[in-house]
């Protein structure tokens, strides 16, 4: 929406096998500060592997993962450090059930020595407010709805004040209704400037806060550009294929 | 037989409670101490390194697969050997927390495993450290799934104790053995000990049943 042409994230001939199945065959991409991608493709093309390996959830086997400059696959590099400013959010939203959902907030920025604890919870409150769950700050997750859940995970993800968001189909796994409300959510940050890597099947909620939609397919990217060169004007034919099926 | 159970009964019941408090604290040290062991030996056999993990394995499928009046013997006649002066319920004592740590790794590594492992994901995306994913989101939820198992572990425990009486140490059986030879009968005192451990037995478990349910309120 804003995007700038500073790259936050490279992917350098990025390749990753699980056994002899090349799942990832060698991508070359940027994301860049405050940019918004969504990344599309038929299921099992490789979106969640792509995704995972910007943050190290998944080794790639081969190629570089350049995130702020450095390449975080070196040996010399701990991924912990780098997935504090990577905040991700998954499609069966894994909050933590023995905690609170203002605990589950506060867990990363106590735990990780980043904030103390009375920082922490103010902050806390601020997040679950801009998501309307402060009056459930002292609940267990089994109290909130799938959508609420999704959302405590969001606001999770930015209490350590990521520099990106990485979304692994946020909203596949709610029911129908729930789904608008964590999509404006997910909008209202993209808004606010925050970088956004989102694998998604929502293509209207795609083609609206995008600044470019990558299409995988077969372990690459098959196609990419703004929403409207992808999906109005795309000649790749496996693009067209999947457009007309999904929309 | 019921009256001669009942003339048994009252007169050598001090014997019998003293065997089974015995029976209780050494089933209960054996668990107690298996979990301390039993917690590093489930981690070592879960971690990336292959000689660590591979070590585990052996002692796990060693103790696992061997009779444990084997290892009673085993430690009663091999721990002397290294100090002289050892009584014979150390003996037990060390052979029944070894035996029990192998067991009660398997429990651990089975309720660790159990978890979702979306947790450790998300942990991981948050940069928590690896000690912190362990102790502050894995182990809290996994002892929802091993506090069970442990409580049947105690119970198998209490049972097993009762191959310790070759050794005359104290526990219920060894109970059995100074009634029988003191009132020349042994079908009475037999009835007695096995009620005894059955009322122990299903009194743990009904216990552990309540224990559960607890647990898993908030789930
Ligand atoms: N941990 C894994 N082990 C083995 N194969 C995997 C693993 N994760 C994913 N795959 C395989 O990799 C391919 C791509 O999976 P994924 O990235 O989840 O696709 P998508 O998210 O696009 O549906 C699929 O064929 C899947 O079966
Ligand atoms: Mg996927």
């Amino acid at each position: 929406m804003q995007m700038t042409d500073k790259p936050l994230i490279e992917l350098v001939d990025l390749h990753k096998y699980f056994g002899n199945l090349e799942v990832l065959k060698g991508i070359n991409e940027t994301v860049h500060e405050k940019e918004v991608v969504s990344i599309i493709g038929p299921s099992g093309c490789g979106k969640s592997t792509l995704l995972r390996c910007m943050n190290l959830l998944e080794v790639p086997t081969r190629g570089k993962v350049i995130f702020e400059g450095v390449n975080i696959m070196d040996k010399s590099v701990d991924p912990t450090i780098h997935r504090r400013k990577m905040g991700m959010v998954f499609q069966q939203f894994n909050v933590f059930p023995h905690l609170t959902v203002l605990e589950n907030i506060t867990a990363a920025p106590i735990l990780n020595k980043v904030m103390s604890p009375e920082a922490a919870n103010k902050k806390a409150y601020e997040l679950l407010d801009t998501v309307g769950l402060a009056d459930k700050a002292k609940e267990y997750p089994q109290k909130l709805s799938g959508g609420q859940k999704q959302r405590l995970a969001i606001v999770r993800a930015m209490a350590m004040d990521p520099k990106v968001l990485l979304f692994d189909e946020p909203t596949s796994a709610l029911d129908p209704e729930m789904v608008k409300g964590v999509l404006e959510v997910i909008k209202s940050l993209a808004i606010s400037g925050m970088t956004t890597v989102i694998v998604t099947h929502e293509m209207g909620f795609a083609r609206e806060v995008s600044d470019r939609i990558w299409f995988m397919y077969d372990g690459v990217i098959a196609e990419k550009g703004t929403p409207d060169d992808v999906f109005n004007h795309t000649k790749n034919p496996r693009a067209i294929e999947f457009l007309s099926q999904i929309l | 037989m019921i009256s001669n159970i009942i003339r048994i009964w009252s007169k050598y019941w001090p014997v019998f409670m003293q065997g089974l408090w015995n029976t209780l604290w050494i089933a209960l040290v054996a668990i107690v101490m298996g979990t301390f062991f039993g917690t590093f030996i489930a981690l070592a056999k879960m971690s990336k390194n292959k000689v660590l993990s591979t070590a585990a394995t052996v002692y796990i499928e060693v103790l696992r697969g061997t009779p444990m009046l084997l290892q009673l013997y085993f430690f009663w006649v091999g721990l002397p050997y290294l100090f002289p002066s050892i009584s014979d319920l150390a003996c037990v004592l060390i052979a029944l927390c070894i035996n029990s740590s192998a067991y009660v790794a398997e429990c651990i590594r089975a309720g660790i495993q159990a978890v979702d492992p979306g947790q450790r994901e998300a942990a991981m995306s948050l940069g928590l450290t690896e000690s912190n994913i362990m102790r502050k989101i894995i182990l809290p939820q996994a002892v929802k799934n091993i506090l069970p198992a442990l409580g049947n572990e105690f119970i198998v425990m209490i049972k097993e104790t009762a191959l310790a009486s070759v050794f005359f140490i104290g526990e219920l059986m060894t109970a059995f053995k100074v009634v029988q030879s003191n009132a020349f009968l042994a079908l009475e005192p037999l009835t007695i000990v096995g009620l005894i451990y059955l009322v122990i037995t299903l009194t743990l478990s009904k216990g552990m049943k309540t224990i559960e349910r607890r647990l898993h309120a908030n789930d």
